[in-house]
């Protein structure tokens, strides 16, 4: 083969990946962007049809945007939801960080059983467990709370990030430790002074893990809480942004934008981390 | 903290002798103390909300409606009787296995596509390409929602150009197509990343020995490409089959398993009947008959990633 055809086979091979890409990009990103023109439309003009409804509005309107913050609970969901994700993702680094550090550095009897167990548990959607969880909540009292989904949100986190930080943790050389030992370091101090800043990585990942998580978490909510007051987002964009009207939809789209807003901004910074938490966590053992 | 010198190799290097002996069980002791407090948080999330409900949600199939009496089978063969459990049985396979096939497909072809272009732009269309997947799934339904409204949105404004008009969520095979491409939208850029990663991993000196040995495009993919991913795929296949049988937020905004029970899965049917019905134990069985299927493909998942760490 010559230099030239393979020349013009990479350039043939690249404008093939162009336009294939494109129409991905097409499917990809057509709802978000219909969803952001439609907030931005007034309900006559939805309603009406009036012009091109596959473009942007000639006249946008932010009156679906200033209706949320002030005439509907939104706010409530938002402040609910920030109290809840805070809360757990805490929770879950804490319970997954002192967890892993065991696993990984202090062999014990049947430690080996329970980092498979972990992996396994990771495996168990949430699914097959909320009816049951629907009767443990109820003997905690806490049908109907946000602090139900602080108990239950970490049981989805804790699995996967207490998995993927042992694998960091282990990668860790163990002369370090050793070092450290000998220096007189106590367990303590090793985990906060060399594991987790060298794991910082996935800390990271681990912690976008869990804020997704809890985030975007619907089954949970929408099992264990039914009123406004305690509502997190997901839930309540879906059920009460909803009414009897038909031109709910400028309002909706508003709601289920702002709401997808955060994790959307913390991984357009922190997409790195993440992707390469989930593919080593996914493909090393 | 002052502790006695001892290197992490363990007794067998070091045969304890006398009062050194003493220190170091003491060492051990403390050492596997603290091992165990600090995984006990971990025990105590993952046994009292994970084995514990699972357990005492096998117990909970097994009672009446009112939860006061144990009727054994009674819920499961119940269940076995209306036809509108088998439907749910056949949607949820179906559902699961077109999904998967299609954003294995998807996710295979475009980490590919994205693996051609130079370094710079793999990023960018990387992350415009994951934004489905970034979206919570909740709410990025409702977007789909809204395009599949039958008068006012932008799917049938198109149609209706060529003169056509589809009722996307009340007819029952379009309702099935619709929860499903919304799945396939949702899920093909998990697939895109993992795929990419192991893309990357394929050394490239396999690549130009085969370019030397007059290898084409086709013979490299299946001869090299394959066989590296071949564990990668088989995991993420396997895992995202779990977490499409079990999926409940698209279902649930979309059609909230309408028209006529034709959409649901598991997950929205025991909901339905569990959660909005009031019968908790008949919900308990419905989402109980998941657990077979995640057991066999969990079983598979654990053998591929433990066969991954020993390739490793």
């Amino acid at each position: 083969m010559s230099a030239k055809t393979i020349k013009g086979n990479r350039r043939w091979a690249l404008i093939m990946a162009y336009v294939c890409l494109a129409i991905f990009a097409v499917f990809f990103l057509f709802p978000p962007y219909y969803m952001l023109i439609t907030s931005f439309k007034s309900n006559v003009e939805i309603s009406s049809q009036s012009g091109l409804p596959l473009m942007p509005s000639s006249s946008p309107t932010i009156f679906h945007y200033i209706n949320l913050l002030t005439e509907t609970q939104f706010p409530t969901f938002f402040l609910n939801t920030v109290i809840v994700t805070l809360l757990s993702v805490a929770i879950s680094m804490v319970v997954s960080v002192l967890a892993a550090y065991s696993l990984s550095r202090m062999k014990f009897w049947g430690s080996t059983v329970m980092a498979t167990g972990v992996f396994l548990t990771y495996l168990v959607p949430e699914t097959l467990l909320f009816i049951p969880l629907f009767k443990v909540i109820g003997f905690m009292g806490l049908l109907n709370t946000k602090w139900a989904l602080v108990v239950v949100f970490p049981t989805l986190a804790v699995p996967f990030c207490t998995w993927i930080l042992i694998g960091y943790f282990a990668s860790i050389p163990k002369e370090l430790d050793e070092a450290a030992l000998m220096d007189g370091a106590s367990h303590m101090q090793m985990l906060f002074r060399i594991f987790i800043p060298v794991a910082m990585p996935g800390i990271i990942a681990a912690t976008i893990f869990a804020f997704t998580v809890s985030w975007a978490g619907f089954l949970y909510p929408m099992a264990f809480i039914y009123s406004n007051d305690e509502m997190v987002l997901t839930v309540g964009t879906v059920t009460t942004l909803i009414r009897g009207d038909v031109f709910h939809w400028g309002g909706l789209m508003a709601g289920a934008l702002l709401a997808a807003a955060p994790p959307v901004i913390i991984y357009a910074f922190l997409m790195d981390y993440y992707i390469s938490g989930l593919t080593t966590g996914a493909t090393k053992g | 903290m002052t502790q006695p010198v001892v290197p992490d190799a363990g007794p067998a290097s070091h045969p304890p002798t006398g009062v050194r002996a003493n220190q170091f069980q003491r060492f051990l002791w403390r050492r596997s103390t603290l091992a165990v407090a600090m995984v006990t948080p971990l025990i105590i999330v993952i046994g009292g909300l994970v084995v514990y409900p699972f357990t005492y949600s096998v117990y909970l199939s097994m009672l009446n409606k009112a939860e006061t009496m144990f009727v054994g089978w009674g819920n499961f063969t119940f269940l076995f009787k209306r036809d509108t459990f088998w439907m749910v049985v056949r949607q949820s396979i179906l559902f699961a296995l077109t999904a998967v096939f299609f954003k294995a497909i998807i996710g295979f072809l475009l980490a590919h596509v994205i693996n051609v272009l130079p370094d710079k732009r793999q990023r960018l269309w990387r992350g415009m390409l994951l934004v489905p997947w970034v979206m919570p799934p909740a709410l990025s339904t409702l977007g789909w929602w809204w395009l599949y409204d039958p008068t006012y949105s932008a799917f049938n404004w198109i149609l209706g150009n060529f003169g056509m008009h589809v009722a996307w969520l009340s007819e029952p095979s379009w309702a099935r197509f619709s929860v499903i491409l919304v799945n396939i939208w949702y899920g093909s850029p998990f697939f895109l990343i993992m795929y990419l990663a192991a893309l990357k991993s394929v050394p490239t000196d396999l690549y130009e020995a085969a370019s030397i040995d007059g290898a084409n495009a086709i013979q490299k993919l299946i001869h090299i490409t394959l066989p590296m991913m071949r564990n990668i795929i088989a995991i993420t296949v396997l895992f995202s089959t779990i977490v499409t049988f079990a999926n409940f937020d698209i279902v649930r905004v979309l059609t909230g398993g309408g028209p006529r029970h034709t959409t649901h899965l598991f997950g929205t049917y025991s909901f339905k009947l569990g959660i909005e019905g009031g019968d908790v134990p008949l919900g308990a069985a419905v989402s109980l008959f998941m657990f077979p299927i995640l057991a066999v493909l969990a079983f598979f998942i654990l053998r591929n990633v433990r066969q991954r760490s020993t390739e490793l």
